[in-house]
């Protein structure tokens, strides 16, 4: 049998793999991140809890209203963006003047606010989301058995990241955001709506958290601390990729899946740290990021 | 005015004689008052399983027992650990040093436990141990201070893993929770796979907590053990089961065994994923009458059936508070002698008696997860299969490396 590293080929592709799944989602959630930091500039800790509550809601939506996963996908992005963008019309905007570090407060608040309410309601142990039928089961690859539903999050994940990046780097519309946070009096003075493109990008941004939280209800138990342990990993992974940097979020979630699942085959015991590792290594040898712009 | 002299050195000296006779009947409770702290992590990975529901049965206890001891009041202070060793030891230290916290329970993360268990020997205190698993609480962390009381890895591994491997599972893999609990699991399964003839043929460690199991249950399927054994708790063991379904591991011919398996995971879990796993409890809300009846009051309260965990923390409180009240003091040193020589057997505790390491034993019992056929109710979950009895259940002293045991 062919090794690499001392592991079989078969055990090596079968972790690149599900690493490469696990990154699509560190790409989706980076994705939304970068995208309001780079057009909002606030650092949004509020996005587990977004990711989170979009899985709760596609769970409440099936258990009482009856809506199917399909649906779900497209409904819950919908109604948890306009929650986000309630969030920026009230209270975000009240302190945009201000130094980025409120904004972050008043987000971590918001976040610990959700998570501590679902708690007390539902408690931590989670609740289980069944996939649809038709995409349940697996596939033999040859080098391993994967599970269709990991396949699915995989194309979902990143089909959604290239809509992203098309939006915001090829569209007349992504262009409107682009140069309005280069000069936003500009922008007004020709008579564009700055406000509300504000408020529609930070309604965009918790969308594509929610739309991650859709995908990952079947997959993990949905537990309103499901995304405080997701959150801290998708800074480090914006970190690295550069803030505000669309493409680097995208690349880096998908390469930082990929070193954290052959960590898992390495060295297990430091699977949780190894992406904290990389982002310290960026930070001393390229501080602004591998895709972000020198300051 | 009234007031002559005589009638005021008449109420002096009857306010007086009120305040000695009082202080005469609480003389050995200090402050007045029996002042006991709840630990336990209230928001994270192991809320469900102790957390709040552990306060409430612990409220009961309070409750039942009249909410005084020989005329003191029970006080009950709690506090959320978060899981982290420093969190609970710092709380256990201003518990003792401003409050004059007397016995402090809950304490579920075994690195929580071992941590205050710490605290408390250097301050004299008492501490009753619930939630946590690790065998090593009693055996190298033994102190004067405190007492084990539900379970610990040591009927667990004894009792699932050797009827796993009773039943030909006797090649194991374990996925094993990278903390002192994790280790002490991992430890005494082995010790008990390996005495009944089995072999660990690989293993991998975890960081705690974990989210993704994908990579750990692909690198299980490729050892090629009958049996995966799950050496981690809470949400961990939620979601090994979990992704381990959706690889179709039990399809492919391996076998899980899940060796710190509570109530509420179960619960979450449903029986679809969990139904016929094998495990060890210390006990479960629908094992006979007087169970049941404690479940149904906890129900009323909770609207959730009780872990062990949480039962355990209602008989252990219960149990030191006719401790206090036999002895006449709440001085952690004489109630702790005083739980000693009482003989526990209440509806959760059978054949219970704490040793000289601390350990509390009793009946441990051996329980399968039901089909989905053979559940009535959301929470008719386990059938018990047999009783493993106090004495076999618990590391026999002869192996203990507690110093407080003389071998």
């Amino acid at each position: 049998m062919t090794m690499i590293f001392g592991v079989p080929l078969a055990v090596f592709l079968g972790q690149l793999t599900l690493g490469l799944v696990n990154g699509a989602f560190y790409a989706l959630l980076s994705l939304g991140l970068a995208v309001i930091f780079g057009l909002l500039k606030i650092v949004n800790f509020a996005h587990g809890a977004q990711y989170m509550l979009g899985a709760f809601a596609a769970l409440l939506g099936f258990r009482y209203l009856g809506i199917n996963y399909w649906l779900a996908l497209v409904l819950v992005p919908l109604v948890v963006g306009a929650f986000g963008m309630l969030m920026e019309r009230f209270l975000l905007r009240r302190i945009a003047h201000l130094d980025h570090l409120y904004g972050l407060l008043l987000t971590f608040g918001l976040a610990l606010i959700f998570e501590g309410t679902l708690v007390n309601i539902f408690g931590v142990s989670g609740a289980r989301y069944t996939a649809p039928e038709a995409l349940q089961g697996g596939m033999n690859l040859g080098f391993m058995f994967l599970p269709v539903y990991r396949g699915w999050v995989l194309v979902a994940a990143l089909a959604m990241c290239l809509f992203t990046w098309f939006m915001i780097e090829r569209t007349r519309l992504g262009a409107y955001l682009r140069a309005g946070t280069e000069n936003s009096q500009l922008m007004q003075a020709f008579g564009v709506n700055v406000p509300l493109l504000i408020t529609l990008t930070y309604g965009f941004g918790v969308g594509l958290a929610a739309f991650a939280g859709v995908l990952a209800a079947p997959l993990y138990p949905v537990s309103p601390t499901m995304g405080s342990s997701l959150l801290i990993v998708v800074f480090a992974v914006v970190v690295i990729g550069g803030m505000g940097s669309i493409l680097g979020a995208i690349i880096t979630g998908l390469s930082m899946g990929i070193i954290e699942g052959l960590t898992k085959v390495y060295y297990p015991e430091a699977a949780n740290t190894v992406i904290f590792l990389v982002m310290i290594l960026v930070l001393l040898l390229r501080p602004s990021g591998l895709f972000g712009k020198e300051a | 005015m009234t007031f002559n002299k005589k009638t005021l050195a008449c109420c002096v000296a009857a306010a007086a004689a009120t305040s000695l006779m009082a202080s005469n009947a609480q003389a050995q409770m200090s402050d007045d008052e029996v002042r006991i702290g709840y630990l336990a992590d209230m928001s994270g990975t192991y809320r469900d399983l102790a957390g709040p529901g552990g306060l409430t049965a612990m409220e009961m206890a309070v409750e039942d027992f009249g909410g005084s001891v020989n005329g003191a009041p029970i006080v009950i202070s709690s506090a959320d650990d978060r899981n982290s060793a420093d969190v609970g030891a710092n709380t256990v230290r201003g518990w003792i040093d401003e409050d004059n916290v007397d016995m402090v329970g809950g304490l579920v993360a075994s690195s929580v436990s071992i941590a205050v268990s710490n605290v408390i020997e250097e301050n004299d205190g008492l501490a009753i141990v619930s939630g946590s698993a690790a065998s090593s609480i009693t055996n190298e962390h033994c102190t004067p201070n405190h007492i084990h009381w539900v379970y610990d890895t040591y009927p667990l591994a004894n009792g699932t893993a050797k009827a796993v491997v009773d039943q030909g599972g006797d090649s194991w893999f374990m996925l094993t929770a990278d903390y002192a609990f994790g280790h002490a699991l991992e430890a005494d399964v082995t010790s008990v796979v390996e005495a009944n003839g089995g072999e660990i043929v690989g293993g991998v460690r975890h960081p705690f907590p974990t989210n993704d199991f994908s990579s750990y249950i692909l690198q299980a399927q490729g050892s090629g053990a009958k049996i995966v054994g799950l050496a981690n708790a809470g949400s961990d063991t939620v979601n090994a089961i979990t992704t381990a379904s959706q690889f179709g591991l039990t399809q492919s011919g391996q076998q899980l065994a899940g060796l710190l398996i509570f109530l509420n995971d179960v619960h979450a879990l449903g029986l679809e994923a969990t139904q016929n796993l094998l495990l060890t409890t210390g006990w479960y809300w629908d094992m006979d009458d007087q169970s049941r009846e404690w479940a149904e009051r906890y129900y009323a309260e909770e609207e959730r059936m009780p872990t062990m965990v949480q039962a355990g923390i209602y008989s252990s409180t219960m149990h030191y508070l006719k401790a206090v009240e036999a002895a006449g003091t709440d001085d952690p040193e004489t109630v702790r002698a005083q739980m000693a020589e009482m003989p526990i057997d209440d509806f959760f505790a059978r054949n219970g008696r704490i040793r000289e390491d601390g350990r509390m034993i009793h009946d441990m019992y051996l329980a399968q997860v039901k089909t989905p056929e053979e559940s009535t109710g959301e929470w008719d979950l386990y059938e018990i299969l047999s009783t493993i009895p106090a004495e076999e259940a618990y590391r026999p002293l002869s192996e203990s490396q507690c110093e407080l045991v003389q071998n």
